[in-house]
């Protein structure tokens, strides 16, 4: 288990899909418009070593009531900038596209935060501003201070990507178990 | 003019499904957890066991700050039973909508409902033909709620087999996980609907979600096993544990026809019954 702690740098490249990792620090959520607002009026926060969130949470009152992770493969195609800007590692479930792997590669990685656990993400995360808050709750980008996060390296910053390894597996056995009959 | 008894009816029906709504969305059924907690001590991969960890950690910490456990709330699914006594008549209709619209704003629920076109949100979890209310006969007058989330309905599959294909099911139920993989939020829960008619092999799917989980006959079990074997795991990352369970309910059907439903559900299987008091 390897504790990590924003801003990030060079140690996310000895990470391997598979790895467990904790994440502290502040980390900013972004979904689909945010992405989109970004790229149209630049990135609100530093981007050196920082650490994207596919989240929309639910905020009450400043507070965060849930925040769990949202689908990535929403943002395959909307992701290359923030790399090239420096951001060091995504966080978010069910994995990326072949061209979020390839962008990544030498650079960041992506992080599993387990789906629906929207109480325990909460839980280990407290608000500290906003930016671009007309875009809506859900979309608006958070920026969160987080605790000790618990993740799973999905995909590492030399192409491995565990969720194409277990899929290509599930194939396989499905082949071998069905087809020869 | 409303007659009162009918508007105690109502009322009491709508106070019945916010308390329901409010019981599934904060706590799984006590089947499901022993389900979870079963698969997070067999679990062999290191990755799934931190998973389903996670998971129990999630719903321990939902209970205690009655907070719902997954952002995605869902719409609701209802199912009611009638009594004899009880006709039916558009305040039980009235009674769940208002129900849903409570249990929206006290819990509170994520607005979810949505034109299916314009996707304008309608803002209370109520809608054209939302929530779903089935209605069944029973002894008691209760309130069984389903809240389901996207994720999993959305890898959900039905299939007109042919009436030849019998032995072909657990390949289809395979193949629906295989298809899906970790979208849905494994470790799943798979009711599969056998017969009947394209609509009611759907239904009996849906149906089969309020079974208990924690038995399968050897059918079930069979499924079950085939499902494992791809490795899916929680959340995609590979294990042991793609499916917690498989639950089957069956219907005739004409002589010509093989109708298959697969209703996926993820791990948080949502259900609630409360008896209304009258």
């Amino acid at each position: 288990m390897t504790d990590l702690t924003t801003p990030l740098g060079d140690e996310v490249l000895s990470l391997r899909a598979g790895d467990r990792v904790t994440l502290s620090g502040a980390i900013y959520t972004a979904r689909d418009e945010a992405h989109l607002r970004m790229m149209e009026e630049g990135i609100p926060f530093d981007p050196k070593g920082a650490v994207v969130y596919h989240c929309g949470p639910v905020v009450q009152n400043g507070r965060l009531v849930v925040a769990g992770p949202t689908t990535s493969a929403r943002m395959n195609t909307l992701t290359g900038f923030l790399i090239d800007a420096g951001v060091r590692a995504l966080i978010g479930k069910g994995g990326m596209g072949p061209e979020v792997v390839e962008q990544l590669r030498g650079r960041a990685v992506y992080l599993a935060l387990t789906g629906g656990c929207a109480a325990l993400a909460a839980d280990r995360m407290r608000l500290s501003g906003v930016y671009f808050e007309n875009l809506g709750m859900a979309e608006a980008v958070w920026a969160i201070g987080a605790d000790r996060l618990p993740l799973t390296v999905g995909i590492d910053a030399h192409g491995g990507d565990l969720f194409r390894t277990v899929r290509e597996k599930a194939k396989a056995q499905f082949h071998q178990r069905f087809n020869n009959r | 003019m409303v007659n009162p008894a009918d508007l105690t009816l109502l009322d009491a029906l709508a106070d019945a499904t916010e308390r329901a709504l409010a019981e599934a969305e904060i706590r799984l059924p006590p089947d499901v957890l022993a389900a979870l907690q079963a698969a997070a001590a067999a679990e062999r991969n290191g990755i799934a066991r931190q998973e389903l960890k996670n998971i129990l950690e999630n719903i321990a910490l939902a209970g205690e700050r009655q907070i719902p456990i997954c952002q995605d709330t869902g719409v609701p699914v209802v199912y009611l039973t009638l009594p004899p006594d009880i006709g039916l008549s558009p305040d039980l209709f009235e009674g769940v909508r208002e129900g849903v619209r409570r249990a929206t704003a006290s819990i509170p629920l994520r607005p979810n409902v949505v034109d299916p076109l314009t996707r304008e949100n309608t803002g209370d979890n109520t809608g054209v033909g939302m929530p779903a209310i089935h209605v069944m006969p029973g002894d008691r007058l209760t309130v069984t709620v389903l809240p389901k989330g996207a994720g999993s309905e959305n890898v959900s599959r039905i299939g007109m087999l042919l009436p030849s294909q019998a032995a072909e099911i657990p390949r289809f139920v395979a193949e629906t996980m295989l298809l899906a993989g970790g979208k849905p939020c494994p470790p799943v829960i798979l009711g599969i609907g056998i017969g009947g008619t394209f609509d009611m092999a759907a239904t009996l799917a849906k149906e089969a979600l309020l079974l208990p989980v924690d038995t399968m006959d050897d059918y079930e079990q069979e499924i079950c096993d085939a499902v494992n074997t791809l490795g899916i795991g929680p959340m995609g990352l590979g294990g042991d544990t793609t499916a917690l369970s498989v639950k089957v309910k069956r219907a005739d059907c004409h002589t010509a026809s093989l109708p298959v439903a697969v209703n996926v559900q993820c791990w948080a299987c949502r259900r609630a019954t409360v008896e209304v008091q009258r």
